[in-house]
């Protein structure tokens, strides 16, 4: 505890210097500085005693920051979830709290336990994917810390200074915090997931605060498929109001995302019609994805579709109007009608 | 069971058909002559309101469906929106165009209001298109100490005062049950969003809106992140277009896509 204000108070001096102190203004100039006062922790998610893969982006940043790196899970069983975050190579340890209170990741037990490890470990940065779990919890802790969130980053520039995308990714924002912690969720498509490899961190229990709360889990309904992930998929194919029909949209969608090994993706237009389940969108307000391949099918291309969408590598576009706004960032693009175009395109992937 | 004093905040964006332009200093959008309209998911936080009144959903009844925003004078149409669609009145929180608050700002004015206005349910848009950001809503059930539901997809009050929220997650939805008083955030999948009708408009200019400051409410305008710049995403063009299914297929090859 007298480490952990020690380092913070550190940390506030060193933010109320002049800017133009050279040694602090660009920290990274000065990497050894940096890691005795730096220290991040990465809030790993976990699903019926299974880590998600996918949250450990969150150590990926932690490592762009530098400084030293802590992983969190809580829930029942958590030993094995630790002993597998344990192994991704740089993180010093792993903080586990055993309690089935945490399973569900409920914002108001989960917010309370993480304040009490923040407080006890005096981090200076706080990490969790900007997925639904993300979103939920970390500005409940953020305001518990008085701290200012900043959500949704896609690079780091330095200890303070955060980039993210504004108004559906039509303007890139640079900021910098003044908060002694830190609390940032990350975009996961541009965080890699670090590689539960070479690593040997340690296992520490943390504080359980066991905070009583009334909100109780009911019941949940996810969407099986044996298709890829769509927020991890390196290739997507995606559908929208073109495709007419539920019938139609799985009829023509779904062996062309097979045909491909694709993860198949819909548009709002597409998914409020109800030809897609509603975890299937991409865009703004859905699932933001940054594949090899994006394939839009019947898709116009509108700001908020392609706010989910324009940083995959290869875009590419069907669509019967040669007009739509879509073939403005399309990489390829083929005019047709995508009932003729798209069974024949699924054919000839299959044959070669 | 308490009746419903409902507390429904908004927020003046620019609109989302309307595609924003970085200024030239770089210090923000250009916001100048360009079409603002009401967050569209605050749209859905007050026509969620209006029917827990109109489809007697709430046993307790709906006492008060009050909309309160914070932002320039221009902020003040769209309260008159909200009260067209159907609430009761309206706070306007002065704040000089250009000073916008940030989330956590924004949640301890709601805090204050919450407890001046004795509201048991806030609900809030999910996120605000512009800064995206997601966070208002948790940070103000965290600063109450309240429960939180959000993305919700469907509200459904029960007896005692709890309220069974099925919420959209990543991969599906997902219910959760908690007591009065609460915070939800609403998604699209919610409800769809009622025009105002012309008398309705009418009607709405009668109805009480008061106008605030910060100091009123107790709180400061205290920024923790600075911009340093905003910038244009870097842009994407347009590869052209292949003749048929041949061509697109051998593109594909050619960019090593497939």
């Amino acid at each position: 505890m007298i480490l952990s204000t020690a380092r913070r108070t550190a940390l506030r001096s060193v933010g109320a210097l002049p800017r133009s102190t050279s040694v602090f203004s660009s920290p990274f100039n000065n990497p050894s500085a940096l890691r005795r006062l730096l220290s991040s922790l990465a809030i790993l998610e976990q699903r019926d005693g299974k880590l998600n893969h996918g949250s450990l982006s969150a150590i990926t940043a932690a490592k762009k920051l530098g400084g030293s790196i802590h992983g969190f899970v809580a829930g029942s069983n958590i030993k094995p979830v630790a002993e597998e975050a344990a192994k991704v190579e740089g993180v010093e340890k792993i903080i586990a709290v055993d309690n089935a209170a945490y399973d569900k990741g409920l914002p108001e037990n989960y917010a309370p336990l993480l304040v009490e490890n923040i407080k006890k470990g005096g981090y200076t940065h706080i990490i969790a994917g900007h997925t639904a779990f993300g979103k939920s919890l970390l500005p409940r802790v953020a305001a518990l810390l008085d701290s200012q969130q900043v959500s949704d980053i896609t690079a780091i520039e330095n200890e303070n200074t955060f980039v993210r995308p504004i108004y559906a990714g039509n303007a890139i924002a640079t900021v910098e915090s003044s908060d002694p912690i830190k609390i940032v969720t990350i975009r996961g498509t541009a965080f890699p997931a670090a590689e539960a490899q070479g690593g040997s961190a340690a296992i520490e229990d943390g504080v359980d605060p066991k905070v009583e709360i009334s909100t109780e889990w009911v019941s949940e309904d996810l969407a099986k498929s044996d298709r890829p992930d769509l927020a991890t998929a390196g290739k997507v194919v995606s559908g929208g109001r073109g495709l007419k029909s539920k019938e139609d949209f799985d009829k023509i969608m779904l062996p062309l995302a097979d045909a491909l090994g694709a993860a198949v993706g819909a548009s709002r237009a597409a998914v409020d019609s109800g030809y897609a389940d509603n975890s299937l969108q991409v865009g703004q307000t859905g699932k933001v994805v940054a594949p090899q391949l994006y394939l839009a099918v019947g898709i116009s291309g509108a700001i908020q579709h392609l706010a989910g969408m324009k940083d995959s590598k290869v875009i590419a576009a069907i669509n019967k109007d040669a007009e739509a706004p879509i073939f403005q960032v399309a990489d390829v693009g083929l005019v047709g009608d995508l009932f003729e175009k798209v069974p024949e395109l699924t054919e000839k992937l299959k044959s070669s | 069971m308490s009746a419903l004093r409902i507390l429904v905040p908004v927020k003046r964006v620019i609109d989302y058909a309307v595609k924003p332009r970085v200024n030239k200093a770089q210090t923000g959008v250009e916001t100048a002559g360009v079409k603002h309209s009401m967050n569209p998911f605050d749209e859905l936080s007050v026509e969620e309101s209006v029917r827990i009144r109109e489809k007697n959903s709430a046993p307790g009844g709906v006492e008060d469906i009050c909309v309160i925003s914070a932002g320039p004078t221009k902020a003040a149409d769209v309260l008159r929106t909200a009260m067209a669609m159907g609430a009761d009145r309206g706070i306007h929180v002065d704040v000089k165009e250009g000073e916008d608050l940030e989330p956590l700002s924004v949640a301890k004015l709601l805090k204050a209001t919450v407890e001046k206005e004795k509201s048991n349910l806030v609900i809030l848009g999910k996120q605000s298109i512009d800064d995206d950001a997601a966070q208002t809503g948790p940070m103000l059930a965290g600063l109450l100490g309240w429960p939180q539901a959000t993305q919700a997809s469907k509200v459904v009050f029960g007896k005692g005062d709890t309220v069974e929220v099925t919420k959209e997650v990543d991969g599906g939805v997902e219910t959760v049950r908690a007591k009065l008083p609460m915070v939800i955030t609403t998604d699209l999948r919610l409800n769809e969003p009622r025009y105002a009708s012309l008398p309705n408009i009418m009607k709405a200019k009668k109805k009480p809106l008061v106008k605030m400051s910060l100091s009123d409410l107790g709180v400061a305008n205290e920024r923790r992140l600075k911009v340093v710049k905003v910038t244009e995403p870097p842009p994407r063009k347009g590869g052209g277009k292949v003749e048929d299914v041949d061509g697109l297929i051998s593109k594909l090859k050619e960019l090593g896509a497939i």
